[in-house]
């Protein structure tokens, strides 16, 4: 039997072995979700029957010759892409019965290259938030410390890989949602190139800024995994027609001569301590390896957070209009007029934080604030991509913390809304720039993961894999896991 | 009067594309209630929007068509609104950079002037679906087959002062768009709807007066009538002393009167902001040119070919341009007969004439050009009078394809043979002296009346056979 933190290249080697049968790997998974989910509530559906007939089918593939790195192994997809057949939320009051007849591009290409999906992670409701507490199925707790959030809006997926119910869970980034729950669960997550990944089949929040990614164990794992996520797909006309490199081949290149950025900005009064700290010997343990450390700037980093809080609102306002009450979804009950099944189906159906951005995006958009709000924005995030555009001429990628802290605990009733949104600090130049990002645990401060972020160039997933897969070898931070003991029952 | 109306329209065309404007569904007109749809048509969460090259195409051979400047980059925008016939809330359309800029339209006019009306712009957009309101009892139903049918909306500067401008402008523009192929410009079946905005000023005022828009008015004769009402309303008002309410009106053609829909003043703000699910059109100039190659002759062109190369009036070459098949059957029709003077006066008159009692179109009715052709043509090379002509052509009427075997079967041939004429002029001379006697004496004037008699009894002894111009040289000879 394998153990539950074993990584996806681990497994592939067992499975083609025969050490392991994908259908062991699929019941071990599905046994230890059952045992740890009451606690972690990190999973909303599990597909048993359906991860079984896929791990059988593996076999016989498998028993047939085929050979994938991915064939068998198991995983879990965050509950914002579209799953054919089976309950796709968005952990929503709105879509908590939706069952889609399609799959997302993303959840094809998995399936195609031979993964088996187990179900469904929690998350923030339609991925707006920072801790996993706007989830309509109630928060996720950080398998390091469940007491504590695992960081949003992929925070399912980010406590599921953590506490080893799977190798992989998919994630979706649009401010930094697969990267800070990768920190604040110690795990690795990817943020590719807006374009990169198909966003069929994926449900909008943001759509110039939401980007799906690999969350996993290591950086080996999540080049193996975009190999197969990547690509061209005709469904999305803004994903990107160039050829997908294979990201596990330039993994052992060595980083020597490569010029590491570190952003003044990124070591701010915003950032605690201890992570400071941590990320600092990190960004150490890369020169170490041969990287020359260049001080850099972003001045318009603090314009990060107050821009994209109009961009996204704005485009989700207009994203989540198809939640009416009309076709599909939730609907209030006998509704008096057209008016009144508007009103109260999309009051009853979305939680605070969604109608807060829906409002604020509605009101940025308006004739009265567009050209002071909207169009200002619009400015303000070409300034900064600009400034990101140019750092990346003089350095290949620009390194700093992923988060401002470690792990905060649940309900903190000390920290607004804007402290919340401030999470996003350093991952929204990313998403605004378009730029591909990854972080990659880096040590622990009071027994609690720490982040690193790489930013790297437009396409330049394979330089950043390489750098994220290089620090690994030299470091086991990737490698430290909670103790499950604590979690059961 | 001293009122002047000043109107802008906004006409809503479907394209003519198999697929719609963001998706493969079908868009054919009458299928049953959302059986042409799929998950984008009705909105289901993370479907995307991917565009039809064929509706930019299109849109593109509109632009030149009406000479316009085509965007070279051009966005899509979403315009944010609830309605439970719109499944996303929002309508994709091109708000700050349409696909089709400015461009002047030539519009000719019943007396055969030509009036340029100005487009402000043309941009593509979605359709809507329909709530349907009698299929479910006590619910209304939505319909999503047409969501998605790819709509070109073109907008006028308020150049229009009578309805009849409006009118004629309206006819110009479906002649052209069926020219183009590019809609089949079915009022009836929606495919063309039309948006008056309407206002009045007193004569010699150059400012505008508050208007009102009136929607989706689905003939000419409404458009003229609801014009005519919406005036007559918005005058009333303006000399008692008030003042017209900005608001969209409905024509109830029932009650012959205009009513308020909704004011604007507390209408939607439509929120437009860039569409981040669709990339900008991009299209270059070889892009333009191919399509302006591959352009049919456009009907303004052909007015002008009318009348200078084969000298027809201004009028008629109008009424033959103003669609497609018409122009097409004058043409075909033109190479038969060689005679495009008659072809017009044929297609014009007797055609026209039979077309309007059957209330039938031009490619609705059995005649077919070269018959026509080939009757004018019998007409020319003196086989027909312009009596027998008419018999002939009842033929073509009812289906009979083949001129010259329904002169034959009906024995139609005139007699323009001058031995057989001479044969009946010298018997007619033979038996009537008197006539003769009379006819001889009479001055010329009176002449012209007495040669009557001898041009009937030779008809009559000829079966009216005989051709009349022949006949009269011929009897003028004999009797002079």
């Amino acid at each position: 039997m394998t153990g539950p933190f074993e990584t996806i290249s681990s497994l592939a080697r067992q499975l083609d072995a025969r050490h392991v049968s994908s259908r062991e790997l699929v019941e071990d998974a599905i046994a230890r979700t059952e045992t740890l989910n009451s606690t972690l509530n990190a999973v909303v559906s599990l597909d048993k029957p359906g991860a079984l007939a896929a791990a059988d089918q593996a076999d016989q593939a498998r028993a047939d010759g085929a050979i994938s790195p991915l064939l068998g192994v198991p995983m879990l997809h965050k509950d914002i892409f579209c799953t054919r057949g089976v309950k796709t939320s968005c952990a929503s009051k709105m879509l908590a019965d939706f069952i889609p007849p399609y799959d997302a591009t993303v959840v094809k290409k998995l399936h195609d290259a031979g993964m088996v999906s187990l179900g469904k992670c929690n998350m923030d409701e339609f991925a707006m938030g920072s801790s996993n507490e706007t989830s309509f199925f109630g928060a996720v707790k950080n398998p390091w410390d469940v007491d504590r959030v695992p960081g949003g809006s992929s925070g399912g997926s980010a406590a599921a890989v953590a506490a080893g119910l799977a190798p992989l869970a998919t994630g979706t980034d649009t401010g930094g949602s697969i990267r800070q729950p990768a920190a604040l669960c110690g795990i690795t997550g990817l943020k590719p190139t807006y374009g990169r990944v198909s966003r069929y089949g994926m449900i909008a929040f943001a759509s110039s800024m939401d980007q799906a990614g690999p969350m996993a164990r290591t950086a080996e794992d999540c080049a193996l995994v975009l190999n197969a996520m990547a690509g061209h797909d005709p469904l999305d006309s803004t994903s990107a027609d160039i050829s997908v490199p294979d990201y596990s081949a330039g993994l052992e290149k060595s980083i020597e001569g490569l010029r590491v950025g570190i952003p003044k900005e990124f070591f701010s009064s915003h950032l605690n301590d201890g992570v400071a700290a941590t990320v600092s010997a990190a960004v150490k343990e890369l020169e170490a390896a041969g990287a020359v450390i260049v001080d850099v700037s972003l001045p318009s980093t603090d314009l990060g957070v107050s821009t994209y809080y109009v961009i996204a609102p704005a485009e989700a306002s207009a994203n989540l209009s198809r939640y009416d009450g009309v076709r599909y979804g939730y609907r209030c009950d006998s509704p008096s007029d057209l008016q009144d099944l508007y009103l109260r189906s999309r009051t009853e159906g979305f939680g605070e934080e969604v109608k807060r951005r829906i409002l604020i995006g509605t009101f940025t958009l308006s004739a009265a604030s567009y050209d002071q709000y909207f169009m200002k924005a619009q400015q303000v995030r070409r300034l900064i991509a600009e400034e990101y555009q140019s750092v990346l001429k003089d350095v290949d990628v620009i390194a700093g913390p992923s988060a401002p802290s470690t792990a905060f605990v649940l309900n903190d009733g000390s920290k607004s809304i804007t402290d919340m949104y401030m999470e996003d600090v350093f991952t929204i130049g990313a998403n605004l720039a378009g730029l591909p990002a990854i972080s990659v645990p880096v040590g622990l401060v009071d027994g609690l993961p720490v982040g690193m972020q790489l930013i790297g160039s437009r396409f330049g997933e394979a330089q950043l894999l390489n750098i994220a897969h290089q620090f690994q070898i030299r470091t086991d931070w990737h490698s430290l896991t909670p103790d499950l003991e604590g979690l059961t029952g | 009067m001293k009122w002047e109306k000043v109107m802008g329209l906004e006409v809503h065309l479907q394209l003519s594309t198999q697929s719609k404007i963001f998706s493969s569904s079908a868009t054919a007109f009458g299928a049953d209630a959302n059986t042409q749809t799929n998950p984008l048509d009705m909105a289901l969460p993370g479907t995307l929007p991917v565009l039809n090259h064929a509706a930019v195409s299109q849109a593109i051979v509109f632009g030149l068509g009406v000479g316009a400047e085509i965007g070279k980059v051009s966005r899509f925008d979403r315009k944010n609104y609830f309605y439970p016939d719109l499944p996303k809330g929002y309508q994709i359309s091109q708000f700050f950079e349409p696909i089709v800029k400015e461009g002047v339209f030539e519009v000719p006019l019943e007396d055969g002037s030509i009036f340029p009306v100005r487009i402000l712009r043309a941009h593509l957009e979605e359709d809507a679906g329909k709530s349907v309101h009698d299929a479910i009892p006590g619910h209304t139903g939505i319909d999503l087959n047409r969501a998605g049918t790819p709509i070109l909306e073109v907008v006028t500067e308020p150049d229009f002062r009578t309805a009849e401008q409006v009118v004629a402008y309206l006819k110009a523009l479906h002649a052209l768009v069926t020219y183009l192929g590019i809609s089949d410009g079915n009022m009836s079946e929606g495919s063309m709807r039309c948006d008056v905005n309407l206002s009045l000023r007193l004569k010699g005022e150059t400012k505008y007066g508050t208007r009102t828009e009136l929607k989706n008015i689905n003939s000419f004769r409404f458009i003229e009538r609801a014009i005519h009402v919406e005036a007559e309303r918005q005058q009333d008002i303006l000399e008692s002393g008030q003042s017209v309410v900005q608001e969209t009106r409905l024509f109830d053609p029932d009650n012959d009167e205009t009513r308020s829909m909704r004011s604007k003043e507390v209408a939607n703000d439509y929120r437009y902001f860039p569409d981040p699910d669709l990339l900008p059109i991009v299209i270059d100039d070889e892009t333009i040119e191919r399509i302006r190659d591959a352009l049919p002759e456009l009907p303004a062109v052909k007015r002008g070919r009318y009348t200078t190369e084969l000298g027809l009036s201004q009028y008629d070459a109008n009424l033959l341009t103003q669609d497609r098949a018409t122009a097409e059957f004058f043409e075909a029709c033109c190479a038969a007969s060689k005679n495009p003077k008659a072809t017009a006066n044929w297609m014009l008159g007797d055609l026209s004439a039979a077309l309007n009692k059957e209330g039938l179109a031009i490619g609705g009715c059995e005649v077919t050009p070269e018959g026509l052709g080939s009757l004018i043509s019998r007409i020319d090379d003196g086989t027909l009078s312009s009596k027998m002509a008419k018999t002939v052509f009842e033929g073509l009427w009812a289906g009979e394809p083949d001129v010259d075997r329904i002169i034959e079967d009906r024995g139609l041939k005139q007699v323009s043979d001058s031995g057989a004429l001479e044969t009946i002029v010298d018997e007619l001379i033979a038996n009537n002296p008197a006539q003769v006697d009379q006819y001889r004496a009479a001055d010329e004037g009176k002449q012209k009346k007495l040669i009557g008699f001898f041009v009937g009894q030779a008809m009559k002894a000829s079966k009216g056979q005989a051709n009349p111009q022949m006949l009269n040289q011929l009897l003028k000879q004999k009797l002079g």
